[in-house]
């Protein structure tokens, strides 16, 4: 073999193991998975046995009661959780983008809860919440007062499964946004200073609008990973008091677990990823539009 | 940087911080503790700081790897022995097949460049949004039917390679970029050839993305739990599927369950305090330019 051909066939064999991997084990499953929808397909059965059915799993989702609630408690958690990390978030980035010492001990203190396997976040909060053992419980008993069924009533449940989850996630925005004030011109800032602003002024007329491209996309990355939270709950109350708890991928796992419903669990997933794939096409649409007005900008300055 | 000079805050802002250090690893300190308590001190109704801490716990969990035997334990139970053994080799092992290919994979994306960089980018990105819960139902039916390799470690090291190179390619194609091409091709005109090139200039330049990368592998193979639990057997159970397995049980024991959610918080932690550098730049790598 010529010297020429090994390096035609170069980026080939570099791509070749990445490419048959993802081919095999992501991309396979995933069309799998979109033909499997179509199918009443229990564990037991190899796919070809299973019977093709057409839209029926669709049809039969959109009719059950209990996956339109499970759908509802998903929106519902992925609004309230990514509402209140932004704004916990970027408040505190603000708050704290300031020339300190500890910084990044700081950061490395808050980034802490993110590594930590969510089971593991999970078992911490459950325990937390236990009605005899749990702090708080016990905190609330010795002051006096009557003991909050934090994980046993239905609205509870899910406030406290939005507190662990704000817990383990305000710190990515916070650091993302910090990120994102540090880089800020300098310039712009001095600016503003120079000509009299306040500091809520600078922050609301200066920073955040400068920020925004940033805090977009981690909105979005913040609200694609909040549908696929599991472990967590899945600890925690596994989707229970009754349905308040269930989000879509305990929900798929249960059909698919407990209900040995494939075919239906497929097409549950089917549903969770469209959205997800609307979410992300929103964000590298952004993305792009972004990167073209900073080429525009450019361009027209060097014109001037 | 020794001369670097801090700005003066108020207490207030002071209080505030220490505030968010305590809520921050508050619940992580209070797993610490319970894990070194006996249930008798767990159950006590006095919140009490004082308790004599016992490793107890710990030896209920390892009791497979230890040299003597626990005077506490009638019988050893070696499900979490065997389950810790099973997590370090997936993770190990996935993470190193991950890295391998997925370097390889950028370095031909960025410098060969024969497809545009759009498509991969956006195929990176949406590979990267898949949850694992949307993957259950096909994984399991492929893995049991078609490929037989359901139960194994092999299997559920495939799954997680498969989910994990999507983001090693994309965060490693924004360090290999950075590689100037002048080195390679002074590489190149030495008579080094394309693996050369790529394994004695490019790979020790990339370092830093490497780690990354490699935590970012590792902790999601080691902390994933839903997969895991479909693929495995009894045999190659890993560690979050036997604390969740041990969970559903109607009387939990607190102090050894927090013991075994201990170890498995360990390592991550060791990586934050050693590289949040790199994690950091992993986080806000895509996200924040510049």
């Amino acid at each position: 073999m010529s010297i020429a051909s090994t390096n035609r066939m170069t980026p080939y064999l570099f791509l070749a193991p990445a490419g048959l991997v993802l081919a095999f084990a992501l991309f396979y499953p995933i069309c799998y998975m979109i033909y499997a929808s179509f199918l009443d397909w229990n564990p037991s059965q190899r796919i070809g046995e299973a019977e093709f059915v057409g839209l029926r799993n669709y049809f039969k989702l959109f009719g059950d009661d209990a996956f339109r609630e499970s759908m509802g408690v998903t929106l519902k958690f992925a609004a309230v959780v990514v509402t209140i990390e932004m704004f916990l978030g970027v408040g505190l980035a603000l708050l704290l983008d300031r020339n300190i010492r500890g910084m990044s001990v700081l950061r490395t203190l808050f980034i802490l809860p993110m590594m930590i396997a969510p089971i593991v976040v999970g078992l911490m909060w459950r325990y937390m919440y236990h009605p005899t053992v749990g702090i708080f419980n016990k905190t609330l008993k010795s002051w006096g007062f009557d003991g909050i069924p934090w994980l046993s009533d239905g609205s509870w449940a899910f406030a406290s499964v939005v507190i662990a989850d704000v817990w383990q996630w305000t710190p990515f925005i916070f650091i993302l946004s910090l990120a994102a004030l540090q880089s800020l011109p300098a310039s712009a800032i001095e600016a503003s200073k120079i000509d009299g602003a306040s500091g809520w002024q600078q922050i609301i007329y200066i920073k955040l609008p400068l920020m925004l491209p940033v805090l977009i996309v981690t909105l979005l990355l913040r609200l694609i990973d909040s549908f696929k939270v599991l472990e967590v709950i899945l600890v925690m109350t596994n989707g229970g008091p009754g349905l308040s708890t269930e989000i879509l991928s305990l929900r798929i796992n249960r059909t698919a677990s407990e209900f040995r419903e494939l075919g239906e669990a497929a097409a549950m997933s089917n549903l969770l990823l469209i959205v997800l794939l609307i979410l992300t096409f929103t964000m590298f649409i952004y993305n792009k539009a972004q990167d073209a007005r900073a080429a525009r900008l450019r361009a027209v300055e060097e014109e001037v | 940087m020794s001369q670097q000079t801090y700005d003066r805050q108020n207490p207030a802002f002071y209080a505030l911080l220490i505030t968010l250090v305590v809520m921050a690893i508050g619940p992580i300190y209070l797993m610490l503790t319970t894990s070194l308590k006996l249930n008798i001190d767990i159950m006590s109704d006095s919140s009490s700081l004082l308790f004599m801490p016992t490793l107890r716990n710990y030896e209920t969990a390892l009791c497979d790897f230890l040299w003597y035997e626990p005077e506490h334990l009638r019988r050893c139970d070696p499900t979490f022995g065997r389950a810790l053994t099973n997590s370090l080799i997936i993770g190990l092992i996935s993470t190193a097949i991950t890295l391998i290919i997925g370097t390889m994979a950028a370095y031909a994306l960025v410098r060969f460049r024969f497809m545009g960089r759009d498509v991969v980018s956006i195929w990176t990105l949406m590979m990267r949004m898949v949850p694992p819960a949307v993957l259950l139902v096909p994984v399991f039916g492929i893995w049991t039917f078609q490929f037989g390799i359901d139960g194994s470690r092999g299997g559920i090291i495939l799954v997680y390679v498969a989910l994990n190179l999507p983001f090693v390619i994309w965060i490693l194609q924004s360090f290999i970029v950075q590689v100037p091409i002048q080195l390679e091709e002074a590489a190149r005109m030495d008579g080094a050839g394309p693996f050369q090139v790529f394994f004695l200039v490019v790979l020790p330049l990339i370092k830093p993305g490497i780690a990354a990368a490699s935590i970012f592998t590792f902790r999601v193979a080691w902390n994933e739990f839903l997969l895991a639990n479909a693929l495995s057997d009894r045999n190659s159970r890993t560690v979050p599927v036997t604390i969740v397995n041990s969970l559903t049980e109607f009387d939990i024991d607190w102090g050894v369950i927090m013991a075994t959610g201990m170890l498995l918080a360990i390592p991550p932690i060791i990586f934050t305090f050693v590289a949040s550098r790199q994690i950091i730049t992993g986080m806000t790598a895509g996200a924040v330019k510049g």
